[in-house]
């Protein structure tokens, strides 16, 4: 786009210039104009082209590239012309200035001269009038010769043109001789004198020869001294004089003949006749009477080339130019009369010359002497215009050239990009597909050892059998977490979206970790805040891995003092904050300092914008931070703790173990969740995870989901509980918290105190009876006097004696001092709390207990042969050999064992009431697959449910059973991925629409898988939800 | 008959089938499965597995006669031998009967022509191997299944 962008100012540049140019162009020069228009066509449409193809092709390169080296080629061209054009327009600039500065000289000089001239010919003019009054209008003539000379002689600076004036009158044949006789010399004639040109030295007027006879004569009387020597000459008798003469008197003006070179000096020169007349003459006078009226000629010689020359030195920079003068009355021969021949094609310039004669005519050509300078400036000028245009092309050429070498790296590395990326995603698929396909055997393997474990076995083939399967296990959970990782790298993990309740969820990792507290003697507490719903919609799988994840660790870097889960809502932690942040650091679940966790979240997002909270939508963002009191993170390692791999030093994984992956899938996790993840380490004082997560709200359609078992169990004893007192005593108000918590769970009403004083005064005065007093085992120890003084005024003062129970974080210690404190109705409830735990023990204690319920995960041991006694199984599959295969299987673990062909014949057989307690499904079958068949069975099961419910069929016509849901197993002989997430696919998709079916199980023949499957069949009595797959 | 010599004779033989690969553990689970309660399980499986294997080849050479053929009959028939097949462990035939399935898929008729041949030359060497190995087990038939018992793993 940028370059697009480029091209266009440019172009639009390149416009713009051209039009102001040609504008210029056309008022300036014309012939230019054209040219100028034609090159804005081409370069507009070319511009215009360029644009249509570089839209066009933006993203084929060489197109524009071609087009790039077009726009260039154009471009130079373009400046070059302009460049020469300028250098043009400059010289004819100076050209025409020269012009017009010899112009101006020229006409200058020749203004000059023909003033000069003027003036001395109207001196002439004023001398014939001197001479017609003085010699011919006195008689005798006032003049002679010699005042002539001298007159002429002193007024010669007047005529600075004339080298010499004469006068010579007008004698007719008849009065020849006597004029001849008066003036004592003949008439002479010149012509032999124009044909042998003598020399200036020997010049000797005596050689003329006398005039021959002729009509007139026209002899010189009077000459000035210079030119004495032609008195007596008849002027007629020259040719060009004679010429001169008859014009002379036949117009009255003054005339000029051609130039000729002048007698005795032989320089050029013209001569100017005047006539004088007997008489005045009226102006219009015909040329007849003017001859008549002839008395005699004036002529005035001109030396022409001593004039100009004389001229030129009065002018300044006279050595500038060179001057001709020359007589054009003949066009084709004009006559130089000044000035050097040299004919030179320079510059020339004609004046005319008005010397008053109309009969010839005169020019003055001036040329300048040098040769015209070169014309620097218009050189330099285009040179550097040319040389800016050439290095601007050069510099988009550079440009160009540099955008498409960073285009063309772009699309390397964009390639080489891709490779990674393709080989990263490539590392991820591998890892999850070697991961996957290390656990399916691992799988086996772990079913054998359990297999094992279920044969006799001495202690010490046990003791190897456990620890196999212990590194098995944690083979497995490595692998999973690995699978995990690579799953999340490469985009392919999924969150469920199923109910749960998150109090179960944490009961559960609460007793996941309680063994290794209580060995370590760190005290492990969860709390969670009432506004947090029973029910949540979310991965609870997911969940609890966050949470294992961040518990183990605690775990894991923790030696003493303890570790404090706390769930709440987001909405009350914004809310609270204020409150929160004044709680001292000493008031913890253990008393050791801890790290401040409203450090943890800081940068959280939810918090710096909440507005993005929508307070009516249905989602629950919950914020859970886990602290603990361990060694803490060091500083400098605080910021990789969320890189995979990366752990505070290799140190560690030799300590604690661990491959450093927990963090980082649990960071991947929370943002898939839509949460956060952030914590707060101070080093030797524990650190603080605090994670945010979104789920929505389950509570609208609780009553469709099958509520976990667990919470059953807790709710049928809560109501036992429900109504009932409690009293807590405990000084530090956030472990009473948690005991509050646990005790509430169980519906009974809860008092907190901090001291004996406080519980004894509490009980005395209290309206209705605590049914049990809670004490913390730290207050007992403390004061042990006090506490048998409370147990004494307890069963004086209160109306009935409530149970006393011991709150104890280690079971070993609390007995050895309940012994000896010698009170026998005391029972020690072992931390950490859980709701299910503190039933039971309460419910022991409270005497009505004994129910015999199994504890969580002691299941009863299942051994082979009585793993299905006399259990009712369907199989379904069109295999008869198969059939056959799988019914010896089953049967052979004492299963009651019905075989169908087909999936119409196990619906008919699976729609209530029946008897079967469960069923073996083959996935492909004709007419209708597993898939279908399930769907059908579970449509008809619903149905029947809902009936049930609504109470339009009896309970009794189906065996008492008001809710129908028999387990059905998929059954298939090739364990590959595909079918497998297909059977989740079909899972999820039903559980979305009504209830959840759990249990379209993977289940080979073979029997280790078909052992898991078998356990898992039983196992489902008691935990129908536990694991959605089972593999 | 000596009953030691037997036994070995029925090992050997059934060694040599699993070395030849006719059968595989899927066979051994088989026999795993027979007990005291279900005495004949195995031999009723096996025929069984004759009696459909019979059944299918039979429509399997008559759908492959059919001017127009009906390639998903054929692909569920494969697939009814296939698991029959695995189900007794007979890995030479489930193996050709993969291949089998793979022609089908792609429709074409000489390699579904060429597999059936190659089924029938499997299912008949399988069929001759199992008689051969219920002969010598059948006159002796509960001291070898116990005998078999302690033999295998």
């Amino acid at each position: 786009m940028l370059c697009c962008w480029i091209a266009s100012m440019m172009s639009m540049n390149c416009l713009i210039n051209c039009q102001f140019k040609c504008t210029e162009a056309s008022l300036l020069g014309d012939s230019g104009t054209k040219m100028w228009f034609k090159c804005w066509d081409i370069i507009s449409t070319y511009s215009f082209k360029i644009h249509h193809h570089y839209y066009q092709f933006i993203g084929s390169k060489r197109v524009s590239k071609t087009w790039w080296r077009k726009l260039l080629l154009s471009w130079v061209i373009g400046w070059t012309v302009v460049s020469i054009w300028i250098f043009c327009y400059m010289s004819s600039q100076a050209t025409e200035k020269r012009r017009e500065t010899l112009a101006s000289m020229c006409d200058e000089r020749a203004r000059m001269l023909q003033d000069q001239f003027n003036v001395s010919m109207n001196h002439i003019q004023a001398m014939s009038i001197l001479i017609s009054t003085f010699h011919h209008g006195k008689n005798p003539s006032a003049i002679d010769q010699m005042t002539f000379a001298r007159y002429t002689e002193r007024t010669a600076f007047e005529r600075p043109l004339t080298s010499g004036v004469a006068y010579a009158v007008r004698v007719l044949h008849s009065e020849r001789e006597q004029f001849e006789k008066h003036q004592g010399w003949t008439i002479k004639r010149m012509d032999t004198l124009e044909k042998n040109p003598v020399h200036k030295d020997d010049y000797n007027p005596d050689l003329f020869e006398p005039s021959p006879i002729q009509e007139e004569y026209a002899p010189v009387i009077f000459a000035q001294d210079i030119i004495s020597h032609v008195i007596s000459i008849d002027l007629l008798s020259g040719k060009e004089d004679r010429e001169n003469v008859l014009r002379a008197r036949k117009s009255g003006k003054g005339v000029l003949t051609a130039p000729f070179p002048l007698l005795k000096t032989n320089r050029l020169g013209v001569i100017l006749t005047f006539a004088v007349y007997k008489r005045d003459l009226p102006s219009n006078a015909t040329p007849n009477e003017r001859i008549q009226a002839t008395n005699g000629y004036l002529g005035g010689v001109f030396d022409v080339e001593s004039l100009v020359e004389k001229l030129l030195h009065q002018l300044a920079s006279k050595q500038t130019i060179l001057v001709n003068v020359l007589d054009t009355t003949n066009r084709s021969y004009p006559i130089s009369m000044y000035g050097s021949n040299a004919s030179d094609d320079g510059l020339e310039l004609v004046s005319h010359l008005n010397f008053g004669d109309p009969f010839r005519k005169h020019e003055m050509r001036c040329r300048f002497k040098q040769k015209p300078p070169w014309p620097w400036l218009a050189i330099t000028t285009s040179i550097g215009i040319l040389v800016i245009a050439l290095l601007v092309g050069h510099i988009f050429h550079a440009a160009v050239n540099r955008i498409a070498k960073v285009e063309d790296d772009c699309h390397k590395m964009m390639e080489l990009k891709k490779q990674a990326e393709a080989a990263d995603v490539a590392k991820s698929q591998f890892l999850a597909t070697v991961s996957h396909e290390i656990r399916t055997p691992m799988n086996g393997v772990l079913g054998m050892l359990h297999m094992l474990m279920d044969t006799d076995l001495d202690v010490t083939q046990l003791d190897y059998v456990r620890t196999a399967q212990a590194s098995g296990k944690a083979l497995v959970a490595l692998i999973n977490e690995v699978l995990d990782q690579a799953k999340i790298e490469s985009g392919k993990l999924e969150l469920e979206e199923v109910q749960f309740d998150l109090r179960a969820v944490l009961d559960d990792v609460l007793s996941l970790f309680s063994g290794k507290a209580q060995d370590k003697g760190v005290e492990l507490a969860v709390f969670i805040s009432d506004q947090v719903p029973e029910t949540l919609i979310g991965d609870p799988g997911r969940f609890r891995q966050i949470i294992t994840n961040l518990m183990g660790n605690s775990i894991k870097f923790t030696e003493k003092g303890h570790i404090h889960v706390t769930v709440h809502l987001v909405e009350e932690v914004i809310d609270s904050i204020e409150v929160e942040t004044e709680s001292s650091s000493n008031n913890t679940l253990s008393g050791f300092p801890v790290a401040d966790r409203l450090q943890s979240w800081k940068g959280f997002r939810t918090f710096s914008q909440e507005g993005s909270i929508h307070p009516f939508s249905d989602s629950i963002n919950i914020i859970v931070s886990v602290e603990d009191t361990g060694e803490g993170i060091p500083i400098e390692a605080q910021s990789r703790v969320f890189t995979p791999f990366m752990q505070v030093g290799p140190s560690i994984s030799r300590t604690h173990g661990g491959t450093g992956i927990g963090l980082s899938i649990s960071k991947c996790l929370v943002n898939l969740m839509k949460g956060e993840i952030g914590f707060v380490s101070i080093p030797k004082i524990g650190s603080t995870f605090t994670f945010t997560a979104g789920f929505t709200s389950g509570s609208s359609s609780s009553k469709e989901y099958k509520s976990q078992q667990i919470n059953n169990q807790t709710n049928s004893v809560s109501s036992e509980f429900r109504g009932k007192r409690a009293l807590v005593v405990d000084p530090r108000s956030v472990r009473a918290k948690v005991s509050r918590y646990h005790i509430q769970r169980l519906g009974i009403h809860v008092e907190v105190v901090s001291d004996w004083k406080q519980g004894l005064s509490s009980i005395s005065q209290g309206g209705s009876a605590f049914n049990m007093v809670l004490i913390e085992q730290e207050v007992w120890d403390q004061d042990l006097n006090g506490s048998a003084h409370f147990i004494d005024n307890l069963e004086k003062r209160a109306i009935t004696t409530p149970k006393v129970f011991l709150l104890s974080n280690s079971i070993s210690s609390s007995r050895a001092n309940t012994t000896t404190s010698g009170v026998c109705n005391l029972t020690v409830i072992p931390k950490p709390l859980r709701a299910s735990m503190l039933a039971a023990s309460l419910q022991r204690a409270m005497g009505d207990g004994n129910k015999g319920n199994p504890r969580n995960g002691e299941l009863p041991s299942l051994s082979l042969q009585n793993l299905l006694p006399g259990r009712k199984i369907l199989i379904v599959d069109d295999n008869n050999v198969n059939l056959k295969v799988a019914a010896g299987a089953l049967k052979k673990y004492g299963a009651d064992v019905v075989s169908a062909s087909r999936g119409m014949e196990a619906i008919e057989l699976l729609t209530p009431p029946h008897r079967f307690d469960a069923c073996f499904m083959d996935i492909q079958m004709p007419e209708m697959d597993g898939f279908e068949a399930t769907k059908r069975i579970r449509d008809s099961e619903q149905n029947i449910n809902d009936r049930i419910h609504f109470g339009e069929l009896s309970v009794e016509t189906y065996n008492n059973i008001s809710n129908w849901h028999v387990p059905i197993l998929a059954m298939t002989a090739d364990v590959i991925q595909a079918t497998h997430e297909e059977c989740l696919r079909r899972i999820r998709s039903e559980s979305v629409g009504r209830t959840s079916v759990h249990d379209l199980l993977m289940a080979s023949v073979q029997p280790p898988l078909l052992w898991h499957a078998l356990r898992y069949l039983n196992k489902s009595q008691f935990f129908p939800r536990e694991k959605n797959v089972f593999l | 008959m000596d009953l030691v010599q037997l036994q070995r004779q029925f090992v050997d033989y059934r060694t040599s089938l699993y070395h030849e690969g006719f059968l595989d553990e899927q066979f051994t689970q088989l026999q795993e499965l027979q007990d005291e309660n279900n005495p004949d399980f195995v031999v009723e499986v096996v025929s069984l597995f004759f009696e459909d294997s019979e059944r299918l080849l039979n429509e399997l050479a008559r759908a492959l006669e059919q001017q127009s053929i009906d390639y998903k009959r054929i692909d569920a028939h494969v697939h009814q031998l296939k698991g029959s097949s695995s189900s007794i462990g007979a890995q030479r035939v489930q193996k050709v009967c993969i291949a089998f399935r793979n022609y089908c898929e792609e429709q074409n008729v000489e390699g579904c022509l060429k597999c059936l041949q190659q089924v029938r030359h499997e299912y008949s060497l399988v069929k001759t191997k199992l008689e051969s190995l219920f002969q010598v087990r059948l006159p002796c038939r509960r001291e070898i299944f116990f005998l078999s018992k302690m033999v295998l793993p």
